[in-house]
C-alpha cells in the first residue's frame, strides 16, 4: 500500500536515455558521507598496491602525474537511487598500476583515508573499465567528492568507487568491505539491481 | 512506534519569513514527549522516496502531528513542505522518536534552552509542555539565535509563555531598539542571559550542526557541566 | 566545508524497526578509546545507505544501521559492550 505525495517530485530532470532499473536522474552531485572529510595533502599522498604475498608497489603524487592520464565521460549510478549522466573525469586507467604487479589473486579491497573499504573483483578494475581519477568537470577533484584521488568504476554502483583512495590490496578470497559487511551486495551491478546482499 | 503511519495534511499556516507550520492527521500516532521528532517520508508519483526528520512543535494531542519547517534553499524536501504541500496531501510518518532529547513535566529543576534558527521547534514544544503542566514550577530560560526579527518562530507566544524567559539574539539584522549589534552567539551572550552554571540547569541545545557545536562549546567555556548538556543537531554543511 | 553530522537521537527512527524499546537510551563503551556514553549522544552521519554512528571522543565507528529490505541490520564494529537503562534488568530498581 503506497502513500503517494501529490506535488512532490524531488529535484529530478526527466530521463531521455535508459537508466538502470529503480534509478532516478539528477543534475546535482549529492555529497554523501560516513564521517568527517579526510584532509589529504598531495605532498604526502601515496597509493600502495599490496599483493597477497605482501609485495608492495607505491606511487606518490609525482609518480601519479607521470602516468598517462585520459579524459573519461561516463554515467554514474548511486545505490541510493540517483544516476547522473555524462560526467567528465580525468585519470589514469587502473591497468597502468598493475603493469608490474605479479599476482594470482582475483579480488581487490580498495582502502580510503578515513578507514572506508570496498571490495571488487580484480578483472573489474582492468581492461580500461576503471580509473584512478584526480579531476572532475575540468577541476581538481574536491575533497568532498573524494579528492585529491578517488577510484572510478562507473559500471558498478558508486559505493565501489572509493573516495580518498590510499591503497588497493589483493586477496585470494572476496573480502567484504564497509557497506558489503553491512548488507550491501558483494558485486553491485546497477543494471541487474544488485543493491543488497 | 516502529512502523510508518499514513498522514494527511489538515492545515498549513505561515510562521516566519521562510517557514510554516504544518498540521498532519496521523491515525495511530500517540504518546509523544516534548523534544521528540518524527521521520517524514514522501513518495513521488513515480515511486521516488525521500525521508527527513522533523521535530514535534507541540505535544499532548494524540493522532495529530504539528511540524514547523524552515526552507533550506535548494533542498529536496523542505521547499516542498513550505511552499507546495496543502490540505489533503498525503505522506507517511514514523514516530514519535527519541527518548533522550526530551523534557518530561515531572523532571524537576531549572531548564536552559538554546536554539539556533529552526532548532527552536523542539524547545518550543518543551516550553509549551511546561506551560501546560500546572504542577511544574521549573524555571525555563530560552536563548534563541535567529537571523532577523522576521525569522523568529512563535515570537509572540514565547515572549509571554508562563514560567519562561526568552532572549532573542539576532545574527544579521536586529530590531531598531536593540542595543546588541547583530552577530553570532558569544560567551558574553551566554553569561548575560543563560542561567549561571551553579544553578545546575539541564541544558538543551538545538539547531544546525555548526550552531549546536559552537553553542555547546560556549556553554562549557561558561562553566556548564558538559554532562548536563543535551544536543540535537539538525544537519547542514 | 565538512559534511555535518547529527546526534545519536536521530538513530531512533532507523532503529525503531528492530527493538521494542528506545535503543538510543542504552549506554555503550567504545572498543577503541573506552569512552562511555548513551547512544543518543554519539555523532551520527546519516548516509542514505545507512546511518553511521561514531564515538564522540575518538570518532571510531561504533555502529552501522542499514534499513535493509529484509529487515533492519545493525553492524557493531566498535562497541565493547551495551548496557540498558537503569530499571531495565531483573534485579534493577524501579526507574523511569
Ligand atoms: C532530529 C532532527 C529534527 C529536525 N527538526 C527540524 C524541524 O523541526 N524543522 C526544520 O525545519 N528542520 C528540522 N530538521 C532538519 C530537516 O530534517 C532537514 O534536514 C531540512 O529540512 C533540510 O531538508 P531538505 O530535504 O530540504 O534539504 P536537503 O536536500 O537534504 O539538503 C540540501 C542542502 O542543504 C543542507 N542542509 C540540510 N539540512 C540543513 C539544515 N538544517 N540547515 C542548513 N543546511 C542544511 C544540506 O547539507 C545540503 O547541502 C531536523 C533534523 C533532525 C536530524
Amino acid at each position: 500500500m503506497a502513500v503517494f505525495t501529490r506535488g512532490f517530485g524531488g529535484r529530478r530532470p526527466d530521463s531521455e536515455r535508459p537508466v538502470p532499473p529503480g534509478q532516478y536522474l539528477t543534475d546535482d552531485f549529492p555529497v554523501l558521507s560516513i564521517g568527517p572529510t579526510p584532509n589529504v595533502d598531495t605532498s604526502t599522498w601515496q597509493l600502495t598496491i599490496r599483493t597477497e604475498e605482501g609485495a608492495e608497489h607505491r606511487w606518490d603524487w609525482a609518480a601519479l602525474q607521470a602516468l598517462p592520464a585520459e579524459d573519461v565521460t561516463v554515467d554514474i549510478h548511486c545505490v541510493t537511487r540517483w544516476s547522473k549522466q555524462d560526467t567528465h573525469w580525468r585519470g589514469v586507467p587502473v591497468d597502468a598500476f598493475f603493469a608490474d604487479v605479479e599476482t594470482a589473486a582475483e579480488y581487490v579491497v580498495a582502502h580510503s583515508f578515513g578507514g572506508y573499504t570496498t571490495n571488487l573483483p580484480l578483472d573489474d578494475l582492468l581492461d580500461g573499465r576503471a580509473w584512478v581519477v584526480t579531476e572532475y568537470e575540468g577541476e581538481p577533484l574536491e575533497p568532498l567528492h573524494g579528492g585529491p584521488v578517488r577510484l572510478l568504476v562507473p559500471h558498478l554502483y558508486l559505493w565501489k568507487s572509493a573516495k580518498w583512495l590510499r591503497a588497493l590490496t589483493l586477496h585470494l578470497d572476496d573480502e567484504p568491505g564497509f557497506w558489503e559487511q553491512n548488507g550491501y551486495h558483494l558485486y553491485g551491478d546497477p543494471w541487474s539491481e544488485q543493491r543488497y546482499g | 512506534m516502529s512502523s510508518w503511519h499514513a498522514a494527511q495534511v489538515v492545515r498549513t499556516e505561515p510562521l516566519a519569513a521562510s517557514a510554516r507550520v504544518l498540521t498532519l492527521a496521523v491515525p495511530g500516532f500517540a504518546g509523544a514527549l516534548a523534544g521528540q521528532h518524527v521521520d517524514v517520508r514522501l513518495t513521488a508519483p513515480d515511486g521516488y522516496q525521500a525521508v527527513r526528520s522533523y521535530s514535534l512543535a507541540r505535544v499532548g494531542r494524540d493522532e495529530v502531528v504539528e511540524l514547523a519547517v524552515d526552507e533550506v534553499r535548494g533542498g529536496e524536501v523542505s521547499p516542498y513542505l513550505v511552499h507546495e504541500a496543502r490540505p489533503g496531501d498525503r505522506m507517511e510518518v514514523r514516530g514519535p522518536l527519541g527518548g533522550y532529547f526530551v523534557w518530561r513535566p515531572h523532571d524537576g529543576g531549572a531548564v536552559q534552552l538554546v536554539a539556533g534558527g529552526s532548532g527552536i521547534v523542539p524547545l518550543a514544544a518543551m516550553a509549551r509542555a511546561r506551560a501546560a503542566a500546572p504542577t511544574s514550577d521549573a524555571p525555563f530560560r530560552l536563548l534563541a539565535a535567529v537571523r532577523t526579527p522576521a525569522d523568529a518562530f512563535f515570537a509572540k507566544e514565547l515572549d509571554s509563555t508562563e514560567g519562561l524567559t526568552t532572549t532573542w539574539l539576532y545574527s544579521r539584522e536586529a530590531p531598531p531598539a536593540s542595543t546588541r549589534p547583530p552577530g553570532r552567539l558569544t560567551l558574553d551572550d551566554v553569561t548575560a542571559h543563560a542561567f549561571a552554571p551553579d544553578v545546575g540547569a539541564r541544558v538543551y541545545v538545538c539547531g544546525p550542526t555548526g550552531f549546536v557545536e559552537a553553542a555547546a562549546a560556549l556553554l562549557v567555556d561558561a562553566g556548564h557541566d558538559a554532562a548536563r548538556i543535551r544536543t540535537e543537531r539538525f544537519g547542514g554543511v | 566545508m565538512d559534511p555535518a553530522p547529527l546526534d545519536g537521537n536521530s538513530l531512533a527512527g532507523p532503529l525503531a524497526g528492530l527493538f521494542a524499546t528506545d535503543v538510543t537510551l542504552v549506554t555503550g563503551r567504545c572498543a577503541h578509546c573506552g569512552d562511555v556514553s548513551v547512544l543518543a549522544a554519539c555523532v551520527v552521519y546519516r548516509h542514505p545507505m545507512g546511518a553511521v554512528a561514531r564515538c564522540r571522543a575518538c570518532t571510531a565507528v561504533l555502529l552501522v544501521v542499514v534499513e535493509h529490505p529484509a529487515g533492519t541490520r545493525v553492524g557493531m564494529p566498535g562497541l565493547a559492550w551495551w548496557q540498558g537503562p537503569a530499571g531495565s534488568t531483573r534485579t534493577g530498581a524501579v526507574g523511569d
